[in-house]
């Protein structure tokens, strides 16, 4: 069980209401295809991903960015409980879709530095540090049903 | 020791540290400020100062480190010889563990996407990933 202090709370539900999330999914996605490759292997039916351009406009990486995004804020409205709420999402990333989990990590820091990106002066070492324990927490809840 | 990066990407690298420069002790300072509120076992490795937010000493050391990278960033065909007495520092008195790096690294780049905000685009921020990538691993040469 996470414990969650009251700043943490206050923090990521703050975080959530000033981000702009039809965006950020999105170019998180875009950027962990752009800066780690190799992420790319789990998405051969998404067209053309040969450079940063045609990643940022590919309508099917904005899509699935939506979808990743629906996730997060499912996260951030279950935070004491992330890891049930994420029980299927993990079976499904485990079992069908076989993505090595060490990638979630690689987009997990794509997000924060979008994060960072729109926030600027705002995202403090001490709200930074609030929402790496959230986007771990997250993460570690994906990794659970892998066996 | 190949590092991947093309002539833009070591440009525009160059050119960031660059303008960095002037305010290396802020962008330093708040480089190991997000590493030591988010991974509170770095914190380990700094017993001899006084890293509490706005101290002197994090700002003077956050500055060595930002003048460091940058001055790599001037030549990154040379970091090898650039970095031979940090590698020798490193390996052999501060023996921090080299997966700190990584820690490092991932701040340093939330605080630049903090400061340069759009600018900071998908192509600067991978140029600069592989760039730090290859700094911390020419750093840690030395150890074994």
């Amino acid at each position: 069980m996470v414990k969650w202090t009251d700043f943490e709370r206050a923090t990521i539900k703050d975080i959530f209401s000033k981000i702009d999330s039809g965006v950020v999914g999105s170019a998180a996605l875009s950027r962990c295809l752009t800066v780690y490759p190799w992420t790319q292997r789990y998405f051969g039916k998404f067209g053309n991903l040969f450079n940063a351009a045609a990643i940022a406009s590919n309508p099917k990486v904005k899509a699935h960015g939506k979808v990743i995004m629906g996730a997060l804020e499912m996260a951030a409205k279950n935070l004491d409980d992330i890891k049930n709420a994420y029980t299927q999402l993990s079976i499904l990333h485990s079992e069908k879709l076989q993505v090595d989990p060490d990638n979630f990590k690689l987009l997990a820091d794509c997000v924060t530095i979008v994060v960072a990106g729109q926030l600027g002066k705002a995202f403090t070492p001490e709200v930074h540090a609030a929402f790496e324990k959230f986007l771990a927490v997250v993460v570690a809840s994906l990794r659970k049903q892998y066996y | 020791m190949t590092i991947m990066l093309s002539k833009k990407e070591k440009a525009l690298i160059k050119e960031i540290w660059e303008r960095l420069t002037p305010v290396a002790e802020n962008i330093g300072s708040e480089a190991l400020h997000r590493m030591f509120a988010s991974y509170p076992g770095t914190k380990t490795y700094f017993s001899h100062l006084d890293i509490s937010p706005g101290s002197s000493h994090l700002y003077s050391h956050g500055k060595k480190i930002v003048l460091a990278i940058a001055e790599g960033a001037k030549d990154i065909s040379q970091l090898t010889v650039a970095l031979a007495p940090l590698q020798t520092l490193h390996a052999y008195q501060l023996r921090i563990d080299p997966t700190n790096f990584k820690l490092l690294s991932h701040c340093m780049l939330v605080t630049l996407a903090c400061y340069l905000g759009e600018e900071f685009t998908p192509v600067a921020h991978a140029a600069m990933d592989k760039f730090l990538s290859a700094f911390a691993a020419v750093l840690a040469e030395k150890y074994r």
